[in-house]
């Protein structure tokens, strides 16, 4: 297949060349694929089978046990469920103060552009540190609170950056003019010409924050103490690192209950892997050409 | 239209002429009035700086004194540098630094690299499918939360079952409980990082190296250059500036080893290889709760990582004529 395509005439190095690229490139499919396609086929194959190895191309013994047994805990969908409003309502307050952030320093009529731009880009090398920024957030009340998992972390200056490198590049100046000589203030233009031009860069960060808060474990190991604040990624924690899950109902089992029971646990945390990272495997073939965007305008210089 | 642009013109030279006389404060004043609504678009963005990035750093000064709950951090008292003392005569200082630096510079060593050697390599793919599929399927790692990866890091390292003792088995070695074992907690952390991260990182590559000039190719290929010759003369020479600008940022990094994924592999047999800095400071601020000490080990790490990003952005600009500052 490869031949065929080949018109030009390469040298006897060049086909080693070629040769080992194409078998590394395959070997490479195999190592990203491979790990997640089994932990799909061991989250519907017999746990014994999992057990002892035999699972390695195609499930064995296909049974829906492990998602029937993972319905039955709540917190799994408790953590589900704020980490849906996680996401949704921190990746709006992200684009809103991300707009609001970029949209000035974007123009260049804006005096204290460059003031302002060293007052946040400063923050990318200087921080305060875990326990300053703890008691910060600790004074105006957010420890244990949802909020604590959308306020601290509402704005990020490198998509701040990337936002205002497609604002002052991709959108020609002179559309204000004519925004202004039309009577439009600047939240208008904004409004009506800014944004409608800037899906694409709206989007990659809408998509960049989207997936930060899915994946966020950090915030509320810090913050959050509440079982019933807590995000999915803390509740995986648990099943997938401790086996919280199952020593809890172990006791008073015999010696082949439990050993069962251990192997559904093992079968559980496919499962578990699984539903937490659908969603985002789901969206992510339509949206990865996005993300691929964002790196190379965010690569720009700003 | 063209009097309002007059106008227009008129009034930026007469702003020109006027810069020497008119104060900061009354340009400023006259600039707020025509651009009020970008300053109050930009204020809840300060209020937000300033609460969440500018107050924690003057909370630095904790690194310094003796926090009492009750006197807050402007009233405790004073204690030096009485914090960095204990933590440079800690038993496990060395340790720490030495872990943190040494995951930094395996991480570099290894990880800095691949991604160029693969985006070089997916650039000579001839097949346009085989080229699509394993640039896509590379990038899939990179969305996988931190705790899914250790998880599955978990699983395929486990003694009992997981692949990489089915593969050790079948070469004829050994198992090995890999996770719990010190010796082996530096490769795992940077190959399966290597195994989540070099799709992405090679995005940056591939649009370079989508930006070389074709003719210079063309030019190799009439003077009989092997394709190897043609990415180290003509590919490599010609990305070369992105190599560097990601190298500094690379260096400047070498003492933020990442919490997350430390922390979230380490377990009480394998902790003397991993624990770094930034799960000291978590350890004996959130859970030891001694908040001076802990801010001193923090504010000791950025400081380091400051001068760092600074020193590689010096020499980059003198070496390479890069610079990212």
């Amino acid at each position: 297949m490869r031949e065929k395509k080949m018109h030009v005439k390469n040298s006897y190095s060049d086909k080693i060349f070629d040769g080992v690229n194409v078998a590394v490139m395959i070997f490479l499919l195999i190592i990203f694929v491979w790990p997640l396609w089994f932990v799909v086929i061991a989250s519907v194959s017999n746990p014994n089978e999992v057990w002892n190895g035999n699972v390695i191309l195609l499930p064995k013994g296909f049974t829906l046990m492990a998602y029937e047994e993972l319905m039955k805990y709540k917190m799994i969908w408790t953590g589900y469920r704020n980490t849906i409003f996680y996401t949704v309502v921190g990746t709006l307050v992200n684009l809103v103060v991300t707009i609001c952030a970029a949209y000035p320093l974007s123009r260049k009529d804006f005096m204290p552009r460059n003031f302002f731009m060293f007052l946040f880009m400063l923050t990318m090398y200087f921080s305060g540190g875990l326990i300053p920024t703890y008691l910060v957030v600790n004074k105006v009340g957010l420890v244990n609170s949802p909020w604590a998992m959308i306020v601290p972390g509402a704005c990020s200056i490198y998509n701040v950056i990337i936002t205002r490198t497609y604002f002052i590049n991709s959108i020609p100046s002179t559309l204000q003019d004519a925004a202004e000589l039309d009577g439009a203030n600047s939240f208008q233009y904004l409004m009506r010409v800014v944004l409608p031009l800037s899906k694409p860069i709206i989007a990659v960060i809408a998509l960049y924050y989207a997936v930060g808060h899915w994946n966020d474990f950090y915030t509320a190991l810090i913050y959050i103490n509440k079982q019933e604040y807590m995000p999915l990624q803390s509740f995986l924690r648990d099943i997938l690192m401790s086996n919280k899950m199952t020593l809890n109902d172990m006791q008073g089992l015999d010696a082949a209950a439990t050993e069962a029971r251990m192997r559904l646990a093992q079968t559980l945390k496919y499962s578990v892997i699984i539903v937490s990272t659908v969603p985002v495997l789901c969206i992510y073939p339509f949206i990865q050409k996005y993300f691929v965007k964002g790196v190379m305008i965010g690569s720009v210089k700003g | 239209m063209a009097g309002k642009m007059k106008q227009k013109k008129g009034a930026a030279v007469q702003t020109l002429a006027g810069k020497s006389r008119e104060s900061l404060s009354v340009r400023l004043g006259k600039n707020i009035r025509k651009n009020w609504i970008l300053y109050v678009m930009i204020l809840p963005v300060l209020v937000y700086y300033i609460v969440f990035a500018y107050a924690p750093m003057y909370g630095v000064q904790l690194a310094f004194k003796n926090y009492r709950v009750k006197d807050g951090i402007f009233g405790s008292p004073w204690v030096g540098f009485d914090h960095f003392k204990r933590f440079f005569s800690a038993y496990n200082f060395k340790q720490l630094l030495m872990n943190t630096l040494g995951i930094s510079v395996y991480s570099i060593l290894v990880g800095f690299p691949i991604p160029i050697i693969f985006a070089l390599m997916l650039n000579y793919v001839k097949n346009k499918y085989l080229k699509k599929t394993v640039q896509m399927v590379s990038y899939a790692p990179y969305f996988i939360s931190t705790v899914v990866m250790c998880g599955m890091i978990t699983i395929f390292m486990s003694t009992d079952s997981g692949i990489f003792n089915i593969i050790r088995g079948f070469l004829g070695m050994e198992p090995v409980d890999a996770l719990s074992k010190p010796g082996w907690f530096k490769s795992i952390y940077v190959w399966s990082g290597v195994w989540q991260g070099m799709g992405w990182s090679s995005i940056i590559y591939i649009s370079a190296l989508s930006g070389v000039d074709m003719q210079l190719h063309e030019a190799a290929i009439v003077d009989g250059a092997t394709k190897l010759q043609r990415i180290l003369h003509v590919d490599l020479p010609s990305i070369k500036p992105t190599i560097i600008m990601l190298l500094i940022l690379q260096m400047g990094s070498l003492m933020g080893v990442g919490f997350e994924k430390v922390f979230l592999l380490q377990n009480t047999l394998n902790k003397s290889a991993a624990s770094v800095i930034s799960t000291y400071v978590y350890e004996v601020g959130l859970i030891n709760s001694d908040y001076g000490y802990s801010t001193a080990v923090g504010l000791f790490n950025s400081v380091i990582n400051v001068v760092l990003i600074v020193t590689a952005n010096q020499l980059s600009k003198r070496l390479a004529d890069e610079s990212l500052f």
